[in-house]
């Protein structure tokens, strides 16, 4: 790809997967398992996520210079907490029935660990370029992960995907009944350990 | 290390700026936000009084506005259950709110179809907000719904979902001697057999406590319309 040299591919891909945020390091599990009942949830979450984390690594970033260090824990949370209100409000106006379902985790980004670990430890320490990329890999992993365990909660949990039946009628006939499990906080834990184990194992990834 | 000067400045600077680029988002979106929470209200308002959103007509904010404004009357009443003429349900603010209550009137063709009074109390978690519709006779649940609530999803939660609100349609409020007895929600299923069934709706398993709190607030809510409710058993009308 000649759109980017291979460090900044770096840079965005391995949050996906070899660094992912959620699965390897084990950040922003409160939200995993608290809007990945239906899809439809995980996906705006994610997308808010995508927005408040890009744009508070680039403005960070751009700031970093001048961020006086005593403070800048104070700086940082002021920028994040700024975005996540400046989303929530945005979600309320346009999105009224979905802000109803996110309800307090639109705001728990801002304590979300992805969030301000990225600023801390990428952002104020490279160019805009590069942590707008590193802020849009590491949410879109987070995404990834969130989109993923939501469908397994939703078609296990509800029997539907985004809202549509997709387990046959007749199966129900048969006996079949939805898993009420996955729609509690411990179904959301057991699919994330699932992936968490067969991610290491594949990737065969040992604990340092 | 740079200078304590420059800290405060930078610090205020930033705070300055934040704070006013949120204040200016808050200001812009503050209409269409209060616009959203108004139709949610209406739209809970209208499913209560058996108004159903089809695939054909979705409820859309003119769509709902035009029903509701076309077949809603909202009309305030006091403790003895007279209707206060010249006031709306908008006027009850906190202050007022111990001497006057709403009551949301479906008429079509001219007559009443129902009454919708809001309802609102403790469940396990949370404050349960809805309204109750009650048929013409003044007696019988039309309907219930809830929009806004913190319980389980999955348990206590599942008090929005048609399975459970449907089960309040057709339920009596008084009793055969015309003594207020509001519906209960019970420990698993009711049985049908006893007397007490026409007051009774089936439990959700695993929210005990949510069942409870609204049973009890649901009780509460409708001593205060019980003056009206009588009225409107004796015949008259509104």
């Amino acid at each position: 790809m000649a759109l980017m040299d291979s460090k900044s591919r770096s840079v965005i891909q391995d949050p996906l997967m070899n660094n992912n945020p959620i699965t390897l390091q084990v950040l922003g599990i409160c939200s995993a398992l608290a809007v990945t009942v239906k899809m439809d949830t995980a996906l705006v979450m994610s997308a808010a996520v995508v927005f408040v984390l890009t744009m508070s690594n680039t403005i960070l970033s751009l700031l970093r210079a001048f961020i006086p260090s005593r403070v800048r824990i104070i700086i940082m949370l002021s920028v994040i907490a700024s975005l996540v209100i400046l989303t929530d409000q945005i979600l309320r106006a346009y999105m009224y029935d979905m802000s109803k379902q996110l309800s307090v985790f639109v705001g728990l980004i801002i304590t979300n660990c992805i969030v301000m670990g990225r600023a801390e430890a990428f952002a104020t320490q490279n160019p805009p370029g590069k942590a707008f990329l590193d802020g849009l890999g590491n949410a879109l992993g987070y995404g990834l992960i969130l989109v993923g365990v939501s469908a397994f909660r939703e078609i296990l949990g509800s029997g539907t995907l985004l809202g549509f039946s997709v387990i046959p009628g007749w199966l129900y006939g048969l006996g079949y009944e939805n898993n009420g499990l996955m729609v509690l906080s411990p179904g959301a834990f057991i699919i994330l350990g699932l992936i968490i184990w067969i991610q290491r194992s594949v990737g065969k990834i040992e604990e340092s | 290390m740079r200078s304590n000067a420059y800290t405060l400045f930078f610090t205020a600077m930033v705070t300055v700026v934040l704070g006013f680029l949120l204040s200016v988002a808050a200001t812009t979106l503050k209409e269409q936000q209060e616009l959203n929470e108004s139709i949610d209200i209406q739209k809970n308002i209208l499913r209560a009084l058996e108004y159903e959103e089809d695939l054909e007509n979705p409820w859309t904010v003119d769509a709902v506005q035009k029903l509701f404004t076309g077949s809603i009357r909202g009309i305030v009443i006091n403790q003895d259950g007279l209707e206060v003429e010249g006031m709306i349900p908008e006027e009850i603010s906190d202050e007022n709110s111990d001497r006057y209550l709403p009551v949301f009137l479906k008429i079509a063709n001219g007559t009443i179809e129902g009454y919708a009074v809001p309802i609102s109390g403790k469940g396990l978690w949370s404050t349960l907000y809805g309204y109750l519709a009650i048929q013409p006779d003044g007696n019988t649940v039309k309907g219930i719904t809830f929009y806004k609530h913190g319980e389980t999803p999955g348990l206590g939660g599942e008090v929005d979902k048609k399975w459970f609100t449907d089960n309040f349609k057709g339920k009596s409020l008084f009793g055969p001697e015309g003594k207020l007895v509001s519906v209960a929600v019970v420990r698993g299923l009711v049985d049908e057999s006893s007397d007490a069934a026409a007051h009774q709706v089936d439990g959700i398993s695993g929210a005990t406590m949510t069942g409870k709190g609204l049973t009890n607030f649901l009780l509460d809510d409708l001593k205060k319309y019980e003056p009206f409710l009588m009225r409107i058993m004796a015949g008259e009308s509104f």
